[in-house]
């Protein structure tokens, strides 16, 4: 049972009935009903902790006890949503020291890093405190995405300090580091997305996409079977495929991996892509696919795509569906 | 060194002899879940205390699930309704997830969705209940989960989806709720919590669903959508919500009825998908 008011302590948890400060409070039971449906069995610490919770809350007390007692709850169950309503509701009426509670809530989170109310406590304790809450809020993103580079949470609110606070500065260079851990991390790769195309620092996606074209297929090169990659080319592009067709730094990219690993569905799949955009295909390319169709006999096709699509059918059985439909579409 | 090797598609997806014996298992044990849910939980169990707080969507997912295996009679129905009415607000119009708690959306629309089961709209003021969602939405098109201010694509299916139910859509602004959905539409063709937000499985069934609800799936591009959700498939038939994650049970829900708005749902492996399930009994 953790301690409350944020501190540390070593110190050995009393039960409310056991408070001096509470000694007045008489504690309200849950109102359960007769036949609960789903019903729930409570243990004692949380049954007393609560009941007096409850009294706090009904009688609309705001005092430094009634903030205590909610981070006794809070430690209980951080997902009770009507604790962190009514902490809040006595942080303001106490005009309660905001870095204190944002070093309060930052311990929950730490230990409860998908827990919804906490990241909302965090965003409403950083827009009250402003930009100078920027930079910690970077850090504390930074340490939970350490324990988990894909928190969904974190990034949300990683998103939103950015936009709402600033910090762009070190951003890219913070996906690099994360691609360099991970590259296998759509998450980061978003990030990069959103850095490159909304960072007020960098110029856009229009000057940013060269250098991004040569990053992204060194990194499809050092590992072709790599979903996010493939996926973050195309948003370089937007919705100009014919700048994406005339890039020959990627039909290359695709033909480089098809002759290491004719199976990479990846690879087919956006060469596939580039042939219906009209990707003129060179010799090379064409030998390429005829050297994958001359292993199975049964496959001769006269379109290059469609005989792309065939191949694609037999490596990638589990969506055999969706390739003989993209089939379908070539007819035209 | 190319591969000369034949194209043997079976060859490609060669089972173990561990999947072929989980295989053999094939069946949904109905009698089980139904027990599992009609028999209160006397464990004192942490997991039982911490869930407290959401009690209302826990009875929705407990009475849907009764009600698909044909046994809702097994619970008592004006009991039920007491109890989800017991968590209304009058004074705001909305829900708390359980007696004593604070007005949610997402509480709103577990409680309109266990009395729909129950067919006992009835007992509602469906324009008190209307108006306390209406006043959640904000100027951008988007939702409030609930005066804090929370925002999420999530609570724009749930705002819409409660009002649909309650036949007053037409209460908020649509058009808006609307433009904001398709603001958090990524490149891949999916859907983020936020504009800018990675898509995400969860995220995307919600999207699609208020799209689909308010007659706007003209948005999407479903081929497009469609190849992201059936890329959720991983080699052991379940499916993830992400890039690169791992398969969850969960995801067969948000996936799979996303597909299935979008008439893309052939584009996964549907007998794969039900092992996995049934190897997560």
């Amino acid at each position: 049972m953790g301690s409350s008011s944020g501190e540390e302590g070593e110190e050995e948890w009393v039960p409310p009935s056991r408070r001096p400060e509470l000694a007045d409070v008489a504690p309200l039971p849950q109102a359960d009903g007769p036949c609960p449906v789903v019903s729930i069995a409570y243990r004692g610490d949380f049954h007393e902790v609560m009941d007096y919770f409850r009294a706090l809350y009904a009688a609309g007390e705001r005092s430094p006890r009634a903030l205590r007692l909610t981070a006794d709850a809070i430690h209980l169950n951080p997902g009770n949503y009507t604790v962190w309503h009514f902490r809040r509701v006595v942080l303001e009426a106490l005009d309660a020291d905001l870095l204190l509670e944002m070093h309060f809530v930052d311990q929950i989170a730490e230990s409860n890093p998908k827990n919804y109310q906490v990241w909302h406590h965090k965003r409403w304790l950083a827009e009250k405190i402003g930009p100078d809450a920027a930079n910690s809020e970077h850090d504390f993103t930074r340490k939970i995405l350490a324990m988990d580079a894909k928190n969904y949470h974190a990034w949300s609110h990683r998103q939103w300090v950015l936009q709402a606070l600033g910090g762009w500065e070190s951003e890219l260079q913070y996906c690099n580091q994360l691609l360099e851990e991970d590259v296998f991390n759509n998450s980061a790769w978003n990030q990069r997305y959103l850095v490159v195309t909304r960072s007020p620092i960098l110029g856009g996606l229009a000057a940013m996409r060269d250098s991004e074209v040569d990053y992204t297929v060194e990194a499809i090169m050092v590992n072709p079977q790599n979903e996010s990659p493939w996926r973050y080319l195309r948003g370089l592009y937007k919705d100009d495929n014919n700048l994406l067709v005339a890039d020959n730094r990627i039909s290359d990219a695709c033909l480089k991996v098809l002759n290491k690993d004719w199976t990479c569905v990846f690879a087919l799949s956006f060469l596939l892509d580039l042939l219906r955009m009209g990707l003129q295909p060179s010799d090379e390319l064409k030998g390429t696919i005829e050297a994958m169709e001359n292993s199975d006999p049964e496959t001769g096709h006269a379109d290059i795509a469609v005989a792309v699509c065939s191949i694609l059918q037999k490596c990638d059985p589990l969506r055999i569906n969706y390739w003989s439909w993209y089939q379908t579409t070539l007819s035209s | 060194e190319k591969s000369t090797a034949v194209v043997d598609g079976a060859s490609l997806t060669k089972r173990s002899e561990e999947e072929e014996a989980m295989g053999e298992q094939g069946e949904l044990a109905a009698e089980k879940h139904v027990r599992y849910i009609v028999t209160a939980e006397k464990k004192d169990s942490f997991e039982s205390l911490v869930m407290e707080h959401l009690r209302a969507s826990g009875a929705y997912w407990g009475l849907t699930t009764l009600d698909l295996l044909h046994k809702l009679h097994a619970v008592d129905a004006a009991e039920v309704v007491d109890w989800i009415m017991s968590c209304y607000h009058p004074e705001s119009g909305g829900f708390g997830g359980n007696v004593g708690h604070d007005p949610h959306v997402l509480y709103t629309l577990s409680a309109v969705q266990v009395l729909c089961l129950f067919d006992r709209l009835d007992v509602l003021d469906a324009d008190k209940i209307a108006d306390y969602i209406t006043g959640l939405q904000n100027e951008d098109g988007s939702f409030s989960g609930d005066i804090w201010g929370e925002v999420d694509t999530r609570f724009s299916y749930i705002s819409i989806c409660t009002l649909s139910l309650l036949h007053r859509l037409h209460k908020i602004n649509v058009e808006k709720a609307v433009e904001y959905i398709v603001s958090c539409k990524n490149l891949d063709g999916g859907f983020g919590a936020m504009p800018g937000g990675e898509s995400h499985a969860g995220q995307i069934f919600c999207c699609v669903g208020a799209l689909a609800i308010t007659g706007s799936l003209h948005h999407i591009d479903r081929d497009l959508l469609g190849w992201w959700l059936c890329e959720r498939q991983c080699r052991d038939g379940g499916l993830n919500g992400r890039p690169e994650k791992l398969a969850d049970v969960c995801y067969s829900w948000w996936v799979l009825s996303s597909l299935i708005i979008i008439d893309r749902v052939h584009w996964i492996d549907k007998e794969k998908l039900a092992k996995f399930i049934l190897n997560c009994q």
